[in-house]
Formats: C-alpha cells, structure tokens, sequence
C-alpha cells in the first residue's frame, strides 16, 4: 500500500522536515531544531502538531443515536452538553481496548477522534455496532491539526476570534477563510491548547498564517516525549487489546452513573475489576539517574521477581531526566514503592512515581 | 599527532602515541538527533576492535558506540555522561567518548581519512 501523505506535507517539507512512516502517513518526526528544542518550545510558547492521519468520524442523529453510542461506551452521553468532549474507549465484551478516543457532542450528533493506526477497524467496529442505523463519516477531506502551549490561545484568537472564551474539552463552529473549522479546547500535551478540524484545502493556510504569528510545527517526537511527561497513555504501546480501562488506571474516565447500570459493552468485567481489584495496573515509573528504560523493559521488585513492563520510556526534557510508564503486579503499585529495570542486561534502580511528570494547569473557564 | 580517521560505524579516532582517543563522528549526531544519555566502557577494561564500548541514546532510540581498534581503555570522559547534550554540540573534539592504549597500530590501517568518510557518509544517508 502506497503512504499517504497530510494536505501539510509540502508545508512540513519547507521546514526541513525528517520524515518516518506512521500508520500508513508520511509524518514529521522532527524539523531542524530537533526534539528537545521543539518540546521546550511548545511547553514555554507555541507548537503546531499536524494529526491529520488521526480519524475524524461524524456519526448523524439524534436521541436514538445517543441510547445506541451509550451501548458502546461507557460515558453518560444523554447528559453531555452540545459541544462537549470526553475521553472514551471502544471496549470488547472483555473490556480489552480496541481505541481511545475522545467523542464531542455536536449539533448533528457525534464527532470521534481515533487513532490513525485503528480507525478503519474502528469504523467497521462501530457500523456493525449501530447495525447502519446512522450517517457515518470517516472524513477524509478534513485535516485536524492541534496548537499547544501557553501562548496558543492568544495567537488562535488572533486568527481565529473567539477560541479563547472555550472551556477545556469543550468546542464549537468557528470560520476561517469563509469556511467551517470545528475547534475543541483539548490536546495532548499536558499544555493548554486546541485542536482544529478544517478542510484540506485550507489547512495550509490557515498554519502559515500562525507560523506567522509565532508558532512553530513540532515533529511526532516531541509529541510522544510531552504526552508522556504528561501521563497520558499511548495506544499501541499503553493501551491495548489486552489491557482494560480498569487496569490502565483511567477508570476516571467512565461514567458512575453508567456503572451503576452497567450496560455498556465490556461492564461485566469493568464492573468485576472495580469491586474486586485487578492484577496489574499502569503506573508512572521514574529511573534514578539518567539510565533510559523503553518499552518492553522488564521490572523487578527488590526480591528480583519480575514484576511487569515498561510500556513506554524516553528522556523527558521539562524534566530534564528519564521518564516512563508501564504496568506491574497491583501490590507493587504504591508511590515511592523501589524497582529494578532490566536495561542492556544490568539492573538500574527506579521508583513508581505519581502522574504526571510535569504538572501545569489546564485553562478551566475564564469567566 | 597523526591524522584523525574515521570508521564506517561513524566513529572517529586520533592517534596521539600509542593513545588513541575515540568519539562519534558529526554526521553520527546529526543521525541520531539530540543525545540525552551516554554510557563509557570502564576504564582498565579491554575491548576489541569493532566491539561495543558504549552507548548512546537519543529521545528516540539507543544505539551502541563501537570502538575502531583494540586495546585497554586508559580514560574516559565524565564530562558527556554528566551532559550528553554536549556530544551535539562538539563531537569531534571536546565530546570525546574514550581513551585507548592501543594494541596494534596496522589496526589504524584498515579506517577511512576524512575525504574517503565524508563520501561514505553521503553514501549512507542518502
């Protein structure tokens, strides 16, 4: 199958782009100034990150659509306000996570962001769930492109007017160019920030002209070393078919009121696991020294039982230090509790640390 | 001094005596993008032409340093394990990785001059 590339591609070229392939995309690893420039940069300014190889799915319909969505995941969609967001999951009946998501209600029904390398399942997974019932859109003519870091809001609302009066994860219609973008205050970055759905045909446009403004393109490198600084769970690698919500430590994320009917698809187990705890759960692990343990390392305890795995590991550059997560036996789960990681056949010493790693404020309201 | 030579694991050597100081070349770090974290072969240890002799890790991945030649390791440099940014910023002289007494100087003979290396490292990464 032939890569695809974003409508950003010539864009990214002009800023000496390094290409990778991702889930079937040429996508920006880096731009010149290379990863840790770019995660600084986005933590004390601005950082535009192309995500136009995520899904953008439209679901149409009304009052049945919602009673059919609320089958599938577990959020109380009934009560969710018009242009709100939430962090979701596509389960199966055994809870294992096929994607997570984030779903905003809008004025025609649903709009779902998936992940690029699970979208086209997604969709079949959903069509065959709501039996062809709704409208369903994979669109391919929009581009989705996110802005974060403390000046986003105010160089957004500079071409954009209005972006700052949204509220985190919520969003609305805005124009640009004559045209429909539809922008959410969310991203995932742990920074306040936005993520903008517009046509194709204007995304160029609309990201030269905050370039212009101040911001700067940021590569999938330091988008992977900002969510991971921020706790946030990467799919493919945190989260998996194997792995439940429970277990990832996200069970924040559903409804209580949800879980009190439990009718959702995968509740049985959700439901079993709250009440009687899980084996393994996802925790943040922080390796003394500089020593960098990645994905698929092995934990041990102080006994030298292995324990569990890294699921994901870098050098967090707003730590200045090594930072990662991963899942281990539920008793060994506790803050401060000492571990060893396997690294290159020695074992380095390491703690299970709170999330995130690096902590700013999320823009609630600002009224 | 002798002339600085070059392998195709894209280290660099110069041979000062039968001390030979060892590092990773400018088109290494420019491969591998910002280094935040180095690990030296210990000093008094041996270690054998082609060998590994340490490592080197990105913010995406870690790759091993090779050593061009045999011999004992005689220093090494604290000063890139402390600040590994320092190997981006000047690799091919203050970011030097180790020091070797070496065993066999024809070893010297079997590595690239710099003309021969720069073509080789167009080569490579095209």
């Amino acid at each position: 199958m032939e890569t695809k590339k974003t409508s950003l591609y010539q864009l990214h070229q002009d800023c000496n782009a390094k290409f990778v392939e991702f889930a079937g995309y040429q996508m920006p690893i880096q731009y010149s100034e290379g990863i840790v420039e770019e995660h600084k940069f986005t933590r004390n300014h601005s950082g535009i990150f192309d995500v136009s190889h995520m899904g953008q799915l439209f679901i149409y319909g009304g009052e049945d659509l919602i009673k059919d969505l609320e089958k599938i995941f577990p959020l109380d969609l009934k009560n969710l306000k018009l242009n709100h967001s939430k962090y979701s999951f596509l389960m199966d009946k055994d809870a294992g996570i096929h994607d997570d998501l984030i779903i905003t209600k809008t004025n025609e029904g649903f709009l779902i962001i998936l992940n690029a390398a699970c979208k086209d399942n997604d969709f079949k997974i959903l069509k065959e769930l709501l039996e062809e019932k709704y409208r369903m859109v994979l669109d391919e003519n929009r581009s989705l492109i996110a802005i974060q870091g403390p000046k986003s809001s105010e160089i957004l609302n500079d071409v954009i007017n209005g972006v700052k009066d949204l509220n985190f994860m919520s969003g609305n219609w805005f124009t640009f160019e004559n045209q429909k973008v539809y922008i959410t205050r969310s991203g995932y970055t742990g920074e306040d920030g936005f993520e903008i759905s517009i046509a194709n045909d204007f995304v160029d446009k609309l990201t030269r002209e905050l370039i212009n403004k101040g911001s700067k393109l940021i590569g999938l490198g330091a988008r992977d070393t900002l969510r991971l600084e921020a706790g946030l769970c990467l799919y493919g690698h945190d989260l998996d078919k194997d792995k439940t919500p429970v277990e990832a430590n996200l069970k924040w994320a559903i409804s209580k009121e949800r879980i009190s009917k439990g009718d959702f698809i995968g509740s049985d187990i959700i439901i079993k696991q709250l009440n009687d705890g899980v084996s393994k759960i996802r925790v943040g692990i922080k390796p003394e020294g500089r020593i960098i343990a990645r994905e698929k390392t092995k934990i041990f305890n102080q006994s030298d039982d292995h324990i569990g795995e890294i699921t994901s590991g870098t050098f967090g550059p707003s730590v200045n230090g090594p930072v990662a997560m991963g899942y281990v036996e539920n008793e060994f789960s506790k803050k401060d509790t000492k571990v060893f990681l396997e690294v290159r056949g020695k074992k380095h010493p390491a703690s299970i640390c709170s999330l995130p790693f690096y902590k700013k404020s999320y823009v609630k309201g600002v009224n | 001094m002798s002339e600085v030579k070059y392998s195709k694991e894209h280290e660099w050597i110069k041979l000062d005596g039968d001390v030979a100081t060892i590092g990773i070349t400018k088109h290494a770090t420019e491969m591998l993008g910002d280094i935040v974290f180095a690990e030296l072969p210990e000093k008094g240890s041996s270690v054998e032409k082609d060998g590994t002799a340490g490592v080197v890790e990105s913010t995406k991945a870690a790759s091993d340093v090779y050593t061009p030649v045999s011999g004992e390791v005689v220093d090494t440099n604290q000063a890139i394990v402390d600040d590994p940014s320092k190997i981006n910023q000047d690799p091919e002289d203050s970011a030097w990785f180790f020091k070797l007494k070496i065993k066999d100087p024809s070893e010297m003979d079997t590595l690239m001059n710099k003309d021969d290396y720069d073509k080789f490292a167009k080569e490579t990464s095209a």
